[in-house]
């Protein structure tokens, strides 16, 4: 079957409910009103607050959302086959992703802007913070550890890719200097660090002297490398601290100075990328190798599907951004559907063209099964898989194959890069908001709270050993991302079906995707912490355990807490009674 | 309401709008943050921190009256909090 038919049927149910479903829950359930004065005009001071074009905020919307995990979750999920991963990514986009992205925008607007964090916190209570903070806490934490490991071996596999990226940072810090201190146009100069970064990929895909390739340092992958590791640990380990010491530099910076121009910078792969992928798709008219299901599977695709899909179809991150920036900028209310929905059904491009690159890399069904053998190389190789397939789909427009691939790798480890700064910029955050919490005075100095965050993320990622091997012990964790994702999803979604309930409106738009959501997400947990981490289980993990068991709490509080609040007739004074 | 024409320059200025979007906003708040500091300093002494250089900074509040007023709605002040200044 040709891959043009998967992305077409996609592209069409993303089309119908754009059209129609998001429009009548805009019309009849959320009764968007034009002439609602939004939080950008009532409170504009023209830096947080200020109206802005709905396309360039569905632009700045999409962006912020899009990173690696769209492509990474979905790369993995192929696993069960791309029947099963295509429907959650379509179905679950359609209907639980755009209402809720959309559903977080609404109602924050309809509270002065606020984010989904403080309605939480003023809703449910005190607890709420807690419970907000540890899984953030948890989130970033994995993050920086899978993603240190994610990076890594990127570079391992695709060594032409290193120097791209490397040359990025002087380039942001160059731009960012141009545009702080001389407020020169952004534009310009980062399409030029673009053009000279994938000339350098190009380059390097060519000359191999170009390539910093640690393993071939060492001597190949059979040879000996540093404190009793092999030739590839020791690469891992180098990377590894490369990386963190380059995150401890980036995220103690001010802003403007190498994150911001980097993100600017990586905000154009986003463009160019999706636009090689899909144009390299109907150009190349790929066959699908793999199967539409995979029965031979060692873990079952139900429930853990919905957990392993995270961004791409729904993600409680989205709120966060819908709640916390979008919502400040919203010129019209109406706006809010295009903004809410499409950045949505953005990111469900995303996952979809993931979706195709990896069931269409293989030449065979048997090269497929043989790739995705277990869950732990799929878990491993998902990415790798992604990026040699997105390669191939570029070579439609007349891109070498070989130079297609570094530019990918080069767009996917910028993606994670930024991630990864995010992540450790905000454990640090977080770290310094419990410091003033629990009056830890030395937790809230700026680099304490650097060293204690990349410490702890340093230690997780190469002193267990992971299932992906040395510095991938972030892995024995990053079950617990898709948990704690769509743990922070449902809460949103209950926040909705709150205030919908309030005004006596159908409810059940937001109530079925979060009984759904939280039913998927507790049924996986239980499995997982009661018949496989367990010291009785399968395959007994006390970290694991441990975590998962605090988290398995939350969710089943929050399943009761929402029960009971909605089930109460009680009126909710917190919510602005203007809504 | 007109059709608006689309011409090459227009979409390249709405694309960098989109990507720069959120960095402008940063920015901004930076800048905010620093005139602020500035706005303390100025106006010190009314808080009673002796400053050496009140004698000067007095020249400036003509210039900074419309700042004033924005910074104390944006601190959450209704009202000027200084007698000395009556911007509303």
């Amino acid at each position: 079957m040709s891959a043009i038919v998967l992305a077409l049927a996609g592209m069409l149910v993303f089309y119908l409910g754009w059209r129609y479903y998001s429009k009548f829950i805009a019309e009849k359930i959320y009764r968007l009103d034009p002439d609602y004065v939004t939080p950008a005009h009532r409170y504009r001071d023209d830096v947080d607050f200020v109206p802005t074009n709905k396309f360039v905020l569905w632009g700045h919307h999409f962006t912020s959302v899009a990173g690696a995990a769209p492509i990474l979750g979905p790369a993995i999920a192929v696993y069960w086959g791309w029947l099963p991963a295509l429907v959650w990514v379509v179905l679950g986009t359609v209907f639980a992703a755009g209402v809720h992205d959309f559903g977080t925008l609404v109602l924050s607007v309809r509270n002065k802007g606020q984010s989904v964090g403080t309605l939480a916190n003023r809703l449910i209570g005190r607890r709420a913070k807690l419970l907000f903070l540890f899984i953030i806490l948890i989130l970033v934490l994995m993050v920086n550890a899978v993603f240190a490991w994610v990076i890594s071996n990127l570079f391992v596999q695709f060594p032409a890719s290193v120097l791209s990226v490397f040359i990025q940072i002087p380039l942001a810090i160059w731009i960012g200097y141009k545009v702080h201190k001389k407020s020169k146009n952004m534009l310009l100069p980062s399409l030029a660090a673009l053009a000279v970064m994938y000339g350098t990929a190009i380059l390097a895909s060519h000359f191999p002297v170009l390539q910093i390739d640690l393993v071939r340092y060492f001597g190949g992958e059979e040879s000996a490398g540093l404190f009793g590791l092999g030739a590839t640990g020791s690469a891992f380990l180098i990377w590894i601290i490369v990386l963190f010491a380059y995150v401890y530099v980036a995220s103690t910076l001010p802003v403007w100075k190498l994150l911001q121009p980097r993100d600017y910078i990586n905000s154009h792969q986003l463009v160019v990328g999706l636009g090689i992928l899909y144009l390299g798709l109907f150009l190349t008219n790929p066959t699908v190798t793999a199967p539409a299901t995979n029965a031979s599977t060692d873990v079952p695709w139900f429930p853990l599907l919905f957990i392993t899909i995270a961004c791409g179809a729904i993600s409680g991150f989205h709120g966060l951004v819908s709640s916390g920036t979008s919502s400040k900028q919203l010129n019209k209310e109406t706006d809010a559907r295009f903004v809410g929905y499409m950045g949505a059904v953005g990111e469900g491009m995303l996952a979809l063209i993931s979706i195709i690159a990896v069931v269409t890399l293989f030449a065979t069904q048997a090269d497929f099964l043989a790739a995705y053998s277990t869950w732990d190389a799929a878990n491993g190789g998902g990415l790798g898989n992604f990026i040699v397939g997105a390669g191939q789909l570029a070579t439609g427009l007349m891109i070498p194959v070989g130079i297609a691939e570094t530019i990918v790798a080069v767009i996917v480890v910028s993606f994670a890069a930024t991630t990864l700064d995010t992540a450790v910029r905000l454990m640090r955050y977080i770290i310094t908001e419990l410091g003033s919490e629990y009056k830890v005075k030395s937790l809230t100095k700026t680099h304490v709270a650097t060293t204690v965050a990349v410490g702890s993320s340093a230690a997780l990622a190469v002193l267990p050993e992971g299932p992906n091997g040395f510095g991938s012990g972030g892995y024995l964790l990053w079950p617990l991302f898709g948990t704690s994702n769509q743990l922070l999803a449902g809460i949103s979604l209950l926040l909705i079906t709150i205030w919908l309930k309030k005004n006596a409106r159908n409810y059940l738009v937001t109530l079925i995707p979060m009984i759904f959501l939280l039913f998927m997400t507790v049924w996986a947990m239980i499995q997982q912490v009661f018949t496989q981490w367990a010291t009785w289980g399968s395959d007994s993990n006390m970290l694991l355990f441990g975590f998962g068991a605090v988290i398995l709490g939350f969710a089943i509080w929050i399943v009761l807490e929402s029960i009971y609040i909605l089930s109460s007739n009680k009126d909710h004074d917190n919510i602005d009674p203007s809504m | 309401m007109t059709e608006e024409k689309w011409s090459f320059k227009k979409i390249v200025k709405l694309y960098d709008e989109i990507l720069s979007l959120q960095h402008r906003a940063e920015i901004k708040r930076e800048i905010r943050d620093q005139d602020d500091l500035f706005m303390l300093l100025c106006f010190s002494e009314m808080l009673g921190i002796p400053n050496p250089v009140s004698y000067y900074t007095l020249e400036l509040y003509p210039e900074m009256i419309e700042k004033f007023h924005d910074w104390h709605l944006r601190m959450g002040m209704e009202k000027s909090p200084l007698d000395g200044i009556r911007c509303c």
